[in-house]
């Protein structure tokens, strides 16, 4: 299927994207920045469906919105914020975190616009039937070492978010 | 001159409406460096945590966005890697967050400073 109005989507999705990653760091309430951070990750899905990878998106909607952002709004219920929203939100050092981000924007403009001759200008015509298939091979086939590595990684997760989390270990 | 100056505006209108992988990076950069904000200036925990699954997401971005341009799934599977990697990091984070606030009932991270001379 031919792509269409490519450039009305992507400039739509990135500005619902950096809205809400402005909000998410903004906002008083951790709530609030919670439900941003879904918003912005629902429309990072979609820009994965833009650049051919629904499976990357599906897993996007289901691991990062569902189920660790449904953490993170577990968490804020459990900690008490009422009080911490009436203190004040920036940090003391929010001057020098403000010039160090400001260097790292610059360094990403110098970047950016020196390098753009290393990018081929058209990108390769991706079939897009195949793509859950060409990911398995993939995952069991050459990175069968990671992918057993990452399910180790999920067991020391779990046995520590489990010990962290006793009343008395 | 009137010439020059036409073929650069329209030039870079060409620019702005044809979407290269150039156009993925930088929005993922402005991610990261909302991100690195978020990290660097705030005092809620749950709000830095936040701020760094941000910058996760940024480097996902820019892995897919490679993976389209040169073919092949490479990019694919090692942002799903970085996905899993996000959730267990979440999940000890917010653990962490627990046991600290069970002891000082406050989420600000200028209060943890007993270690400070």
């Amino acid at each position: 299927m031919a792509p269409v109005a490519t450039p009305f989507f992507f400039y739509l999705l990135s500005a619902i994207m950096l809205i809400g990653g402005i909000a998410v760091i903004t906002r008083k309430n951790p709530v609030h920045s919670a439900l941003a951070l879904i918003v912005t990750l629902l429309a990072q899905a979609s820009i994965y469906l833009m650049l051919y990878a629904p499976f990357v998106a599906g897993v996007q909607i289901i691991l990062y919105a569902g189920g660790i952002m449904v953490l993170f709004l577990f968490v804020i219920m459990l900690v008490s914020i009422e009080r911490s929203m009436k203190e004040r939100q920036f940090n003391s050092q929010w001057v020098v975190g403000m010039i160090a981000a400001t260097a790292l924007g610059g360094l990403f403009i110098a970047v950016y616009t020196k390098g753009t001759s290393i990018f081929p200008d058209h990108a390769l015509s991706v079939v897009e039937d195949n793509n859950t298939q060409e990911v398995a091979k993939m995952l069991y086939g050459q990175y069968m070492f990671a992918f057993e590595i990452a399910s180790l990684l999920l067991l020391v997760a779990i046995i520590g978010a489990v010990v962290m989390a006793k009343k008395r270990i | 001159m009137l010439a020059a100056h036409n073929s650069g505006l329209v030039a870079d209108m060409e620019t702005m409406l044809h979407i290269t992988t150039l156009h993925y990076l930088v929005l993922g950069a402005a991610l990261f460096l909302l991100g690195v904000i978020g990290v660097l200036t705030r005092r809620n925990v749950v709000i830095v945590l936040m701020s760094i699954e941000l910058i996760l997401n940024a480097v996902n971005l820019n892995l897919v966005a490679f993976s389209r341009l040169w073919g092949g799934v490479h990019g694919q599977v090692f942002a799903i890697f970085v996905i899993t990697d996000a959730a267990a990091e979440a999940a000890v984070g917010l653990g962490i967050l627990i046991a600290f606030f069970r002891n000082k009932e406050t989420v600000n991270i200028d209060e943890v400073n007993l270690l400070k001379w």
